[in-house]
């Protein structure tokens, strides 16, 4: 427990957090600091980039194995099923709606990019190391939770809202976050460790500062759907939004151990299994599930989850991934 | 000068709608619109601003299409069967048009 504790702590006190905690809280006191949109989303183009490409070069570097294989159908499987436990739980602990219950579920068992890539950096200035393959299975796991809530409305609403057009599921896949995270990754596993040092002094030096400033952004943002959003905010979706993550990591924990991946690879399991979307999910439901109030399932993801991950359920999944593997 | 009478149509919709709308009013033969960044507002749902937003979810935009009268139908027709379970607002005004041809 001290040790959850003390990494807590330490995690709280890095530049990453601090500099979220610093746009929540200008958020919250009303200030004028913005991150240009096309900044917020260059940086985030440069992150996916960047992780994307390190990730190939250590496959590369590792070689390709069954375990890359299974890891990848463990996060398929994970993103199917998970919206369903997001789904019973909510039905119990929340008074929502089957269509508002099967949007927040399909958020929770896809993934948040940015929350795996905090804690890729975590787990490295932890010296852990993780199975470089594990961007590859963040991809993967970001679209299925939605064929799973759309399951979810068919079986449960009689109202015949949520449909799969023609074209989502294309849309989805090849958003624009997918596409370069699997072609950086693409691109790492062709050049190697030759190609990382040749564009190391752009994607590995520049990494932390540039997270830092983008977790800005993310906490302008957070807070200020946070306070436009407060009333939606009942203790029981509140309560959600903190247990959902913990019981998720479990199941990145179990599919880790049975994986026998790293203690790296096993702590990126839980996150992924831990985090919420709030991008390409929102999208894709807005589309696919109009009825459905994203006030809710992005306040919850992005207001409540994110932060949640961000500052207490990282340092937890690293302590728990480290006892368990004996790193 | 000589100016032509024409319908302003003005369609608020989510942004990730915008390509289901514009392909939709292509197909209804509407043969130009503009489309236009909406920066914020309030609605039924409260109020909203694109500076909160972190995906084009929460975004909106602004399909603004000039026609001919006896297109519209036509236009109205499209635009509904995309607009009908979204947020959005469909708005009709009259308008006066220097070059009749090309719309």
């Amino acid at each position: 427990m001290d040790g959850i504790f003390a990494l807590a702590v330490d995690n709280l006190l890095s530049p990453i957090i601090l500099f979220f905690a610093l746009g929540l809280l200008a958020a919250f006191a009303r200030s004028d600091l913005t991150v240009p949109e096309s900044v917020a989303k260059g940086m985030s183009l440069y992150l996916l980039f960047a992780i994307g490409f390190k990730g190939g070069a250590s496959v590369a570097a590792h070689g390709i194995d069954a375990t890359l294989l299974l890891s990848l159908l463990a996060g398929l499987i994970l993103s199917f099923v998970l919206p369903f436990v997001a789904f019973t739980l909510l039905r119990v602990m929340t008074g929502l709606s089957v269509t508002d219950a099967a949007a927040v579920a399909a958020h929770y068992g896809s993934i948040s990019i940015v929350t795996f890539v905090a804690a890729t950096s975590v787990a490295t200035s932890a010296g852990l190391n993780s199975e470089g393959y594990m961007v590859a299975v963040a991809a993967v796991m970001e679209a299925p939770a939605i064929l799973s809530a759309l399951w979810l409305i068919a079986r449960y609403d009689s109202s015949g809202s949520g449909k799969m057009e023609a074209g989502l599921l294309q849309e989805i896949l090849l958003n624009g976050s997918i596409v370069l995270l699997v072609g950086s990754f693409l691109i790492g596993v062709i050049t190697g460790a030759e190609g990382l040092a040749k564009i190391a002094p752009f994607i590995v030096s520049p990494f932390q500062g540039v997270l830092c400033l983008f977790l800005l952004d993310m906490g302008l943002v957070a807070g200020r759907g946070l306070r436009e959003a407060r009333d939606v905010l009942r203790p029981g979706l509140f309560l959600f939004g903190m247990v959902m993550p913990l019981i998720g990591s479990m199941f990145g924990l179990g599919a880790g151990l049975l994986l026998g991946l790293s203690p790296g690879g096993v702590m990126l399991f839980m996150t992924l299994s831990a985090s919420a979307s709030y991008i390409a999910v929102p999208a894709a439901m807005r589309v696919a599930l109009p009825e459905a109030n994203p006030s809710i399932y992005l306040t919850l993801s992005l207001g409540v989850t994110f932060p949640f991950n961000l500052t207490l359920g990282i340092p937890i999944y690293l302590t728990i991934a480290q006892a368990l593997t004996g790193a | 000068m000589q100016t032509h009478k024409a319908k302003r149509v003005e369609i608020t919709i989510e942004a990730v709608m915008e390509r289901r709308l514009t392909t939709a009013l292509v197909t209804a033969g509407v043969t130009g619109f503009t489309v236009l960044p909406v920066l914020g507002g309030s609605g039924r749902s409260g109020q909203w601003s694109r500076e909160g937003q972190v995906s084009r979810a929460g975004g909106m935009v602004s399909v603004v299409c000039i026609v001919r009268a006896d297109k519209l139908d036509n236009l109205l027709d499209a635009a509904f069967s995309v607009v009908e379970r979204h947020i959005g607002v469909v708005s009709v005004v009259d308008c006066e048009v220097l070059r009749a041809e090309r719309f």
